[in-house]
């Protein structure tokens, strides 16, 4: 059910695309308003999402230490998993970001009678970074349709990506890289009993969204073969701001246009804020520093605790003190009078 | 609701099979066992909480209040407001599902609703279909429902499933912790008088005496006083303890248990013998003779309430530094809380030194507060203190590292280190079970009681099961661990699973092994256990 209604969903986006520009030739709604609206929408409801988040106070700093705390010095302290201070917490930040170190560690448990094992499980960090770091070389790579001259490093990137010379025009290795990993998080999903059982549809739309992404941009460059010179006259006005749709671009580049607009829009409305929101996580982004740094809650600085305190305590259980000859702090007295 | 026996226990659980039905059209079944009794309406009274009444998790009607769910919706308002990790934690979760078997709740049951993720899912869905517009629109689809009466019971069985361990948190890439979930979720939950006994009674314990279990302070130094006899009989030597002794150099803060419930007295003797070695100038006080804290089990500011008298009871005392005994919770509070809700600590404190070393803390420089194994660990590196660890040698030990303080706060060396000089057999479990990724006891966060048997011994399989393999592979027979709840809720753990292991803390094998000047030969260890060698030469 879940599967489906996100896949209709997608479908439906070509259909409408087709509807849209093959049959009613709105080439300026899809060439233009959409990709404004949706990078507008993205850019607009991104910086909502990230201030909406700062408008909430940390009241506490509630690292979670994954290794040893800096303690004794001849204890030797897990710089990486227990960060000391703040350069290290950007070391923490970088493993996580870069290199999914939370995601290296899974492991795998199996039950097998009253016995549990544990495996390591390293399939979804691969699955992870082949999906991710292709995703993101192939959109630096699409900086060449943005720019011109087109920047040296981007064309040194093409190269590498394109490294093997396998057909023409050459496979880029990011492409196979994302299809198998986009492939390994549907299937996962798909058959994995307890991933499957918390998928909600809108965990797999995004999946078919950046399937359909992915697979009209392989149609385009290595079947369909659209307009180069074209596509790239729409893209330069599109960042120029001198908007214009030139004739002849095939339906195939509209589509993977309005995947691409979707996504973006849809981007800081669902769960892909993950992207910014790893950023703000209190339990990596805070040193392990807690007891040497004092760390300040907004709504409580200022405000004294309400508590039982000693002389009240004492006056409860004073003939219990005296007779077991507990001393008696005659400072209570003394304050009151 | 007899517990089940040890191989029956698991039969059901399967991992890999999940319910045919959606789960949100599943409801919690509350069976004997498996969940905890409600507050007593006059404790709940006592201190000031919301909506005392009569009522069981098993009735039918919770008797909530009337604007029950207006209630919930702006405690959630709040906490979004106040907690940036609550909000955060409401938008970011993928379902990549690392977390799924992570959870010893969901490897003791296999009931999917104790995944870490859809435990949060739980909440979640509920952010969603209250207060976003997509939710509203797609429902289901998108993850969204309504708040309903039977969410209410669903919340309160699953967050009370649930121990705060944060094992979870190591694995999320995005570290997303079901414990400040879990907490944050109980807070919400008391806002409509929907509570548990077990937790509130310490806490009015806590609130009105001083300590959890309601000692009073003459009880208090009666027990010590037993102790004492025992140590005498042992050691032949009576350490003092000073009580509330002001101008004492150390204040020394433990968990209560440590001075009355077996196994933790034990440790307290360790304690006791060492600072008498070290004639070190300490006092205890029985005002703030409590160093755990359940209201940390209800709502930070409940928290706050019961912690402060540590502060207060320092600067009345005008001691220079406070030393903390050995407790999983008490340190997640002391080592993550203390400083921002209380501190600065009071003017009379002083960067904590060790007197015997002349080491500085500087690492616990602004909270004033050091932990007993940072203390002792670098006692003996220092060589001062004279150890004969075959004193333990009929104990075959490993260490169970303990939630609090491996997630909360990075505590792995020191105590291993102590471990080492003071027993001579000394194995660890599976590393995918220690340290980082070590496995809760299953009963923390005041889930230690007994209507609640079978789902702690669920909950605290996995730890169970990796000491039954240290167990078979290397004749473990002594589990230690730094926690009180640990103390009093692996052995019943361990006798239900792994029945030849005991549970103690590390300063009770501290206690053993240290040779006193004066001392006479010692036959048992301080529980009246012969040592090795010592039944023949008798």
């Amino acid at each position: 059910m879940n599967v489906v209604a996100a896949l209709v969903a997608v479908i439906g986006m070509v259909i409408l695309v087709w509807l849209g520009v093959g049959v009613l030739k709105l080439y300026t709604l899809f060439g233009v308003v959409v990709p404004y609206a949706a990078f507008l929408t993205f850019l607009i409801g991104l910086v909502y999402r990230m201030v909406n988040w700062a408008k909430s106070p940390v009241p506490f700093k509630i690292t979670t230490t994954c290794g040893q705390q800096k303690s004794l010095p001849w204890i030797k302290h897990s710089r990486l998993e227990s960060p000391a201070n703040n350069f290290e917490v950007v070391l923490r930040m970088a493993l996580e970001v870069l290199a999914f170190r939370s995601l290296f560690r899974n492991l795998r448990a199996d039950l097998r009678g009253r016995k549990l094992y544990y495996g390591s499980s390293k399939w979804l960090w691969l699955g992870a970074i082949l999906f991710h770091w292709s995703f993101f070389i192939i959109l630096i790579r699409h900086f060449r349709l943005f720019s011109y001259p087109v920047p040296g490093f981007i064309k040194t990137l093409d190269a590498v990506d394109s490294f093997f010379h396998i057909g023409l025009p050459h496979l880029y290795m990011t492409d196979v890289a994302i299809l198998a990993g986009l492939t390994f998080l549907l299937l996962r999903r798909l058959v994995d009993a307890k991933v499957n059982y918390i998928s909600h549809a809108s965990d797999y739309f995004p999946l078919f969204l950046i399937f359909g992404l992915v697979i009209s941009g392989m149609l385009m460059r290595y079947f369909l073969r659209v307009d180069l010179v074209s596509v790239k006259e729409l893209t330069m006005g599109l960042v120029t701001l001198h908007p214009k749709v030139p004739q002849g671009i095939g339906l195939i580049f509209f589509v993977h246009l309005f995947f691409i607009s979707v996504l973006v829009a849809y981007f800081p409305f669902s769960k892909l804020v993950h992207m910014v929101g790893v950023f703000f996580s209190p339990t990596r982004n805070l040193p392990n520093d807690n007891r040497r740094v004092r760390h300040i809650n907004p709504w409580w600085e200022g405000v004294p605790p309400k508590f039982l305190t000693y002389c009240e305590w004492q006056e409860k259980f004073k003939d219990k003190l005296e007779e077991s000859g507990q001393p008696i702090d005659e400072d209570c007295y003394e304050k009151k009078s | 609701m007899a517990l089940p026996k040890r191989d029956e226990l698991l039969k059901e659980v399967n991992y890999d099979r999940m319910p045919e039905k959606h789960w949100m059209d599943t409801k919690p079944e509350f069976r004997p066992g498996t969940y905890c009794y409600a507050g007593e309406p006059e404790v709940v009274k006592d201190l000031g909480l919301p909506n005392p009444r009569k009522w069981q998790p098993h009735d039918e009607d919770w008797k909530l209040p009337e604007n029950w769910k207006e209630i919930v919706l702006n405690a959630i308002r709040d906490r979004m407001n106040r907690f940036r990790s609550f909000k955060l934690f409401m938008d970011i979760c993928v379902r990549c599902g690392a977390c799924a078997d992570k959870c010893h709740f969901f490897l003791g049951t296999g009931d999917p609703k104790n995944m870490p993720v859809l435990r949060a899912e739980l909440m979640r869905s509920v952010v969603k279909g209250e207060f976003t517009r997509s939710g509203k629109l797609f429902g289901r689809l998108a993850g969204a429902r309504k708040l309903t009466e039977d969410v209410i019971k669903e919340w309160f069985y699953y967050y009370y499933q649930c121990t705060e361990c944060r094992r979870c948190s190591v694995f999320c890439p995005y570290g997303i912790d079901t414990a400040e979930i879990t907490i944050l979720a109980r807070e919400i939950l008391h806002e409509i008088g929907v509570n548990i006994d077990w937790i509130l009674k310490p806490v009015r314990f806590s609130a009105e005496i001083g300590n959890h279990i309601g000692l009073q302070p003459h009880t208090i130094k009666e027990n010590i006083e037993f102790l004492l006899d025992d140590i005498e009989e042992i050691t032949g030597i009576r350490p003092e303890v000073p009580l509330n002794k002001k101008g004492a150099e150390i204040l020394f803060v433990t968990p209560s248990a440590d001075f009355f419930a077996d196994p933790g007295i034990y440790t307290f003797m360790g304690y006791v013998l060492l600072f008498h070695y070290l004639g070190l100038d300490w006092t205890l006080s029985t005002y703030a003779a409590e160093g755990g804290n359940f209201g940390f089990f209800t709502s930070h500011e409940m928290m706050r309430k019961l912690h402060a008298k540590i502060y207060h009871e320092a600067e009345r005392l005008k001691v220079k530094w406070i030393l903390g005994g050995e407790c999983g919770h008490m340190w997640r509070v002391v080592h993550q809380y203390e400083d921002t809700m209380l501190g600065p600590a009071p003017k009379n404190l002083e960067v904590p030194k060790s007197p015997i070393t002349g080491t500085v803390f500087e690492h616990a420089k602004s909270t004033k507060i050091v932990h007993i194994c940072e203390f002792t660990a670098d006692l003996i590196a220092h060589g001062k203190l004279e150890l004969d660890p075959s004193r333990n040698d009929h104990l075959v030990v490993t260490f169970h590292d303990s939630c609090n303080t491996s997630r909360g706060m990075g505590i792995f060396e020191e105590p291993r280190f102590i471990l080492r000089h003071v027993c001579n057999n000394f194995y660890e479990m599976p590393e995918n079970t220690i340290r980082e990724k070590t496995f809760c006891c299953g009963s923390g966060s005041g889930l230690n009681t007994d209507e609640y048997m079978e789902m702690r011994m669920r909950g605290g399989f996995p730890r169970a099961n990796a000491v039954e393999y240290v167990h078979e592979k290397h004749g473990v027979n002594h589990l230690a661990c730094i926690c009180a709840i640990d103390r009093a809720t692996l052995t019943p753990l361990m006798k239900y699973w792994v029945p030849a292991v005991s549970v103690g803390g590390v300063h009770e094998l501290v206690g053993n092994a240290l040779v006193i000047p004066g001392e006479k030969k010692r036959t048992t260890d301080l529980r009246f256990q012969p040592l090795k060698g010592a039944e023949e030469e008798a």
